[in-house]
């Protein structure tokens, strides 16, 4: 169904491509670091071997409000991907992003034809030919890897979206929640820090669970308390994770059904990682939801899409 | 080093409070008020018409011995027991936990009957800051509820607010008031509404080289200004009184006052006790009923 961004994720942050890929374009820019000029990418379409630099390159970054996500694309193949913190100076977050991106897809920077920003942060990436909403971006990048898709769920670290899309891939609806924690990644995180454990063990620990226990309150702050309260009712872990993945689960639903659910939804954002979540996402709004393999990459892809549209290039996938 | 590492900067003072020239045994009626609230629990006694004691403190995980507590603690070294008191009202969040109590009323209707007593009848509009949520409530003379507006879901405007502010800049509860007006001028309010999210600014914030008294000053006015807006839709009609914990933290009060163009009531009592002051006096119209 989906088509596959294939790679390191943002649960790593500055995770390298080169040494997950090697097979592909990746082995290029490990034989010949900051290398120019042509050079023949194996591999790709059939197997054939094509000249990868006459293809139009763009480049999208996502500045998100935790981690800034960037995305190197041909029309066709993700050629890099980068994923780092954010912290405080979006500005520098971002152009470390972009040359660290660059640098694992052996693609120098003047090869770029555009680069488009998005996200909270996307103001401030002053080298952008032109920037994008984060909505029209998930909407894009979600249609490149899922070209069904109708609906876009998109939960990051401190935002949360749903999106319809018409038959011909144009936003109908969407709506945004970027003023609570809770129905976002900070509120997992908050909880997995009350609990004591990682936060990318919420989803596995939150699978075992045994047991139904109600989460009463909305508000994170709240809900850490609450978290504090089942701790020392000896509530197991296990019950606990899965009543803080249900919760979240339950705002991200309601908020899905706002704009309406229609098939394929898809699931991006680096909460899409936690699978309790989604499992607890999946009986509540009663359908399977489709993942793309680096799903808080969606937004930064959609960027370059549109990167390359706006400079004319086509395809996109 | 360590230590200071450790340091609980929101945990506030418990404390316990009789008046040594008041004699229960010569009272008609001894009537006791407990609050159970989410944060914090407070019992009040009442011998005929006067406050006689009171002890307040944090709330525990399990409720009725919060309650049982709070309550030992009011009679501690009075000489008085639970069967001299005539009369036990439960209120606050967790008021169907007073094992001892004869019934329960609402918080609502307990904080516009302490306000009434404390401020006195003129009173009309209360704020009720707590520790998890915030009541704006109408009332008319007699301390009876006109109508309400309440926030029990988001933590943004309440004292567990500030609370974690508190903690993160390592500022004991007790001071962030005063230091939060000890700023040259008033910066903006911190732009998130979310606690979770107000917590990430603030840190950028300190980053950007803005001192602690700063960020306070930053947080306590996006505080006011959300209780402002729950005020403004029940209406405020002087005189504005405002009960709770956050009461005693003058940098937000101020602000409100600012904000909101109306001075609030000023109190020699502790605001805290308002909703068991409240209950107690509840318990003792219900005893004289009874008699």
């Amino acid at each position: 169904m989906s088509r596959s961004l294939r790679g390191d994720c943002c649960g790593r942050p500055n995770g390298n491509l080169r040494r997950k890929v090697p097979g592909c374009f990746g082995a290029i820019a490990a034989d010949n670091p900051g290398s120019r000029g042509r050079k023949t990418v194996p591999g790709g379409r059939g197997g054939l071997g094509r000249e990868a630099w006459e293809e139009m390159i763009t480049a999208g970054i996502d500045v998100g409000h935790k981690y800034t996500k960037v995305v190197v694309w041909d029309g066709e193949r993700v050629l890099a991907r980068h994923c780092r913190l954010t912290g405080f100076e979006q500005k520098e977050a971002a152009e470390a992003a972009l040359a660290a991106a660059l640098g694992d897809a052996g693609v120098p920077r003047e090869r770029v034809a555009a680069v488009v920003a998005t996200g909270a942060g996307k103001s401030e990436v002053w080298f952008a030919d032109s920037r994008i909403t984060e909505v029209g971006a998930d909407a894009r990048g979600a249609l490149c890897l899922v070209p069904g898709a109708r609906t876009v769920v998109d939960v990051g670290a401190e935002e949360g979206r749903a999106i319809r899309l018409d038959a011909g891939g144009r936003v109908v609806d969407f709506a945004m929640n970027e003023k609570c924690a809770a129905g976002t990644g900070s509120f997992t995180e908050s909880m997995a820090r009350a609990l004591g454990v990682g936060v990318d063990e919420m989803g596995p620990l939150s699978l075992k669970s045994t047991r139904l226990v109600p989460m009463n309150a909305q508000c994170a702050v709240f809900a850490e308390s609450e978290v504090v309260s089942l701790i020392h009712a000896r509530t197991a872990r296990e019950d606990i994770a899965r009543a803080v993945n249900d919760a979240m689960a339950g705002r991200i639903a309601a908020q899905t059904r706002r704009v309406g659910v229609e098939k394929e939804v898809v699931l991006a954002g680096g909460v899409a990682r936690n699978a309790g979540f989604v499992k607890a996402l999946e009986e509540d709004l009663e359908l399977k939801v489709v993942i793309p393999e680096a799903p808080e990459y969606v937004t930064a892809l959609g960027a370059a899409c549109v990167a390359r549209e706006r400079a004319g290039g086509k395809g996109n996938g | 080093m360590a230590e200071a590492a450790e340091k609980e900067f929101w945990r506030w003072k418990e404390y316990n409070w009789h008046n040594p020239d008041l004699d229960w045994r010569s009272a008609e009626i001894v009537a006791a008020g407990v609050d159970v609230g989410s944060v914090s629990s407070q019992a009040v006694i009442m011998a005929d018409g006067e406050l006689y004691a009171f002890a307040s403190m944090r709330t525990g995980p399990d409720s009725p011995a919060s309650a049982e507590n709070a309550f030992n603690w009011a009679i501690a070294g009075t000489g008085l027991t639970l069967p001299d008191v005539h009369c036990t009202v439960g209120t606050g969040y967790g008021r169907v936990n007073v094992p001892f109590a004869h019934k329960t009323v609402t918080e609502i209707a307990c904080h516009a009957r302490g306000a009434n007593f404390i401020y006195g009848p003129a009173v009309k509009t209360v704020l009720d800051m707590g520790g998890q949520d915030c009541k704006a409530i109408r009332c008319d003379e007699k301390g009876r509820v006109t109508s309400f507006l309440m926030n029990d879901k988001c933590a943004a405007g309440t004292g567990r607010g500030m609370e974690v502010f508190a903690d993160l800049l390592g500022v004991s509860i007790e001071d962030a008031g005063e230091m939060s007006l000890r700023v040259d001028s008033e910066p903006e309010p911190v732009s998130s509404t979310c606690v979770v999210f107000a917590k990430t600014e603030a840190i950028g914030l300190l980053r950007a080289g803005w001192s602690r008294e700063r960020v306070l000053a930053a947080y306590s006015s996006a505080m006011a200004h959300r209780v402002v807006a729950l005020l403004e839709r029940i209406g405020v009609e002087p005189e504005f009184a405002v009960t709770g914990g956050i009461a005693k933290n003058a940098g937000v009060v101020r602000r409100i006052e600012k904000e909101l163009g109306v001075k609030a009531a000023r109190t020699s009592y502790d605001t805290q006790i308002a909703g068991a002051l409240g209950a107690a006096l509840f318990a003792r119209a219900l005893a004289q009923k009874g008699k």
